[in-house]
């Protein structure tokens, strides 16, 4: 770009101006620079380490045994996966259809409430989710203890406070998803004579289904790493808690008792002055991180999809 | 517009074959010619729909009621004996039952400072670099990456901090600074980095008054020095916090540079300004409310961040009279580490009362960040639109 002063009145009168000012565009933009070199070289060794010290940790135990007190590392993590697993769907039961549904609202609702609620969900969004683990355990835990000694933390608990969670993010992409839905679309069904909930059911809803999709991965992506609600609710276990089915022919996992999650035992496991229990807090991490990746690159997936159906 | 009309039938009608079935269809489109049952049965649907729909949106404020109902109901024997003697006092002693959250606020607040001091300008540098500078085989990768670290969840984020931060920290920042004749032994960190679970004590210390140390006595600054180093630190909070928030800023912003319209920037380059003078006097300005809102977001997160502060800041409060301190090198305690340490073993009572008036606290000082953010957003959105 070359840098030609056409009218000196307006930006300065002498080559020595035009010079000062070259040498601080290069300085400013070289510091710019420097910023982004900083801030990849950071996040480049948090990468680095969490790959290196986690994947050199990682080995098949990890999936298949539970923790093992004796020979620690023969231990694994199963439990903590399983449990994992378990409270990302108690959270979807309670997140996804509140969340849709008042995503839904949001968007055909107009006025003064509907924007009320808009800005009280983003509230919402905005609560540290130590908090909510708190307000769980003030609202599950607590009572359940005192109506029945000696239970109280349970997978039903952490799922309620993770749910909790789930519902403004899912609210708000479902609603902002729902609005890339051409207008026209709606228009077309509801003068077609269809009523405005079949109108969202099979013509808006189907429409944004990838988008839809998207959203809900990513909030699973985000509750799934979520520790700090899961302190008060859940407690942690290390091994499955099951109770006798069908006249003790089958064992199921108890859902009513303290069980175990993935992020909860990486933090136990970093805590521990055991050298090999802080490798399987590393490797912890990755298998962690695979799981949250695994979400994201399935939304990833889910809008591709939705973006080709389009064309 | 012209062209556009036609084009929207088309796509919508394969789109309604596609997903709608036909038989269905068929119903709700001669459902006009039954004129009275089929159009109060569709209104009656639709009136569950809205319903439903409006109730499933009401939840959200069930839950903000709900949150509030049994914070206050846990925390009021802990609000009627302390008053507001709990946020401007320092003592908290289980022994005695006295219980006040002055250093767990204001180390929340601190070490939050601290991060935005560090990450700011690093993210903000970062996004202009990003939206404005690099090409295409730097921008699509750097992207992906803080994308990807965004994601990753802060238990993660902890336990790099544990074994990878504090070393370093101990290794490079505090021992130099504590006992400067003493050489670097650069082979304990290669050792603790390389051998999974050997990265304890690569470092002569574990314990250090730094009340007397050289840097502490400097006039003007030594105050961020002083007091009980360990490693685990406000410091080593405030990084980690940095390096959380730093992706979310720097997408967010970049995100909102990237949208700003070139012709923006053509106008200035047209009038002669440098790349520098367009960022500074149009970029920017153009974008302003858009990157406070999303440093105020980041300092909403920050404030909150419960699992990997609790693993780097030590969790005790300054040894001052006050239980605050501003050095970064001591130990603290912030509202939510207080919770995450503290709150499974809290004897019912007094004890538990003031730990759930802590959440009570937090809660209140993150919705305050989070309205002053959106308020601000929007009034500083009306100001570049009445400037239009």
């Amino acid at each position: 770009m070359s840098v030609a002063p056409p009218h000196s009145s307006l930006l300065g009168k002498q080559s020595g101006n035009v010079a000062r000012r070259k040498a601080q565009n290069v300085v400013m933009l070289s510091l710019c620079m420097l910023a982004a070199g900083l801030a990849i070289l950071v996040l480049g060794l948090v990468l680095f380490f969490l790959l290196s010290k986690g994947f050199s940790s990682l080995h098949l135990s990890l999936f298949t045994r539970p923790p093992d007190n004796i020979d620690i590392k023969k231990g694994g993590m199963i439990q903590s996966i399983f449990g994992t697993l378990v409270l990302l769907g108690i959270a979807s039961c309670l997140g996804l259809p509140l969340g849709i549904l008042g995503g839904i609202y949001q968007l055909e609702a107009k006025g003064k409430f509907a924007s009320t609620v808009r800005f009280f969900t983003d509230v919402l969004n905005g609560i540290p989710s130590i908090v909510i683990g708190i307000f769980a355990y003030a609202a599950i835990v607590y009572p359940v203890a005192q109506a029945h000694p000696g239970t109280g933390f349970s997978a039903y608990a952490g799922g309620f406070a993770l749910g909790i969670l789930m519902v403004p993010t899912v609210m708000r992409t479902t609603e902002e998803i729902l609005r890339l839905v051409p207008f026209a679309l709606r228009e077309a069904s509801l003068g077609l004579g269809a009523t405005r909930w079949r109108t969202m059911w099979s013509v808006v809803l189907p429409a944004a289904r990838g988008g839809v999709i998207t959203g809900i991965m990513l909030a699973l992506a985000r509750i799934a790493g979520e520790t700090a609600p899961l302190l008060f609710t859940i407690l942690g276990s290390e091994y499955f808690s099951t109770h006798a089915v069908l006249g003790g022919h089958a064992h199921v996992p108890t859902l009513n008792a303290p069980i175990d999650a993935l992020p909860l035992r990486i933090y136990n496991y970093s805590q521990d002055v055991n050298p090999d229990r802080q490798a399987q807090a590393w490797a912890g991490a990755v298998v962690l991180i695979s799981l949250i990746l695994v979400l994201s690159i399935a939304a990833r997936f889910a809008t591709r999809g939705n973006m080709q159906e389009e064309k | 517009m012209a062209d556009r009309a036609p084009s929207v039938p088309s796509t919508s009608a394969p789109l309604l074959a596609a997903t709608a079935p036909p038989p269905r269809v068929s119903k709700s489109t001669s459902a006009p010619s039954r004129i009275p049952p089929a159009s109060s049965l569709a209104r009656f649907g639709d009136k569950i729909y809205g319903a439903v729909t409006f109730l499933a949106s009401l939840s959200i404020f069930i839950i903000i009621l709900w949150l509030l109902y049994q914070l206050t109901g846990a925390s009021l024997p802990a609000i009627h004996k302390f008053g507001w003697s709990f946020i401007t006092k320092s003592d908290w002693n289980e022994e005695t039952n006295s219980f006040h959250a002055l250093p767990f606020i204001f180390g929340t607040l601190y070490s939050s400072l601290i991060a935005l001091v560090l990450s700011v300008p690093i993210s903000i540098g970062a996004a202009i670099f990003l939206s404005e500078l690099a090409p295409r085989w730097i921008r699509t990768p750097a992207t992906f990456l803080i994308e990807l670290l965004a994601a990753i969840p802060s238990v993660v984020y902890g336990l790099w901090g544990i074994f990878i931060l504090i070393p370093f920290l101990k290794l490079y920042v505090f021992q130099p600074v504590i006992q400067p004749h003493v050489p670097i032994y650069h082979r304990h960190l290669v050792h603790s980095v390389i051998r999974v679970g050997h990265s304890h004590l690569p470092f002569s210390y574990n314990h250090f008054d730094t009340t007397h140390i050289p840097l502490a006595q400097v006039k003007g600054i030594g105050f961020l020095f002083t007091g009980q180093s360990a490693g685990y630190s406000m410091l080593a909070a405030g990084m980690i916090l940095a390096i959380m928030v730093t992706p979310f800023i720097t997408a967010v912003t970049r995100d909102i540079l990237r949208a700003i319209p070139r012709s923006q920037r053509e106008g200035s380059y047209a009038l002669g300004a440098t790349q520098w003078e367009t960022i500074k006097q149009v970029v920017i300005p153009y974008a302003k409310s858009g990157i406070i809102g999303a440093v105020i977001l980041g300092l909403g997160r920050a404030l909150g961040e419960t699992m990997a502060v609790t693993m780097v800041i030590g969790n005790q409060s300054p040894s001052t009279p006050s239980g605050v301190s501003l050095s970064l090198f001591d130990s603290g305690y912030t509202m939510s580490s207080v919770l995450a340490n503290k709150f499974n073993e809290a004897i019912p009572g007094l004890n538990l009362a003031a730990l759930v008036e802590i959440a009570l606290v937090l809660f209140g000082v993150t919705v305050f960040v989070n309205i002053v953010a959106r308020l601000l957003v929007f009034y500083t959105a009306k100001d570049v639109h009445g400037g239009k």
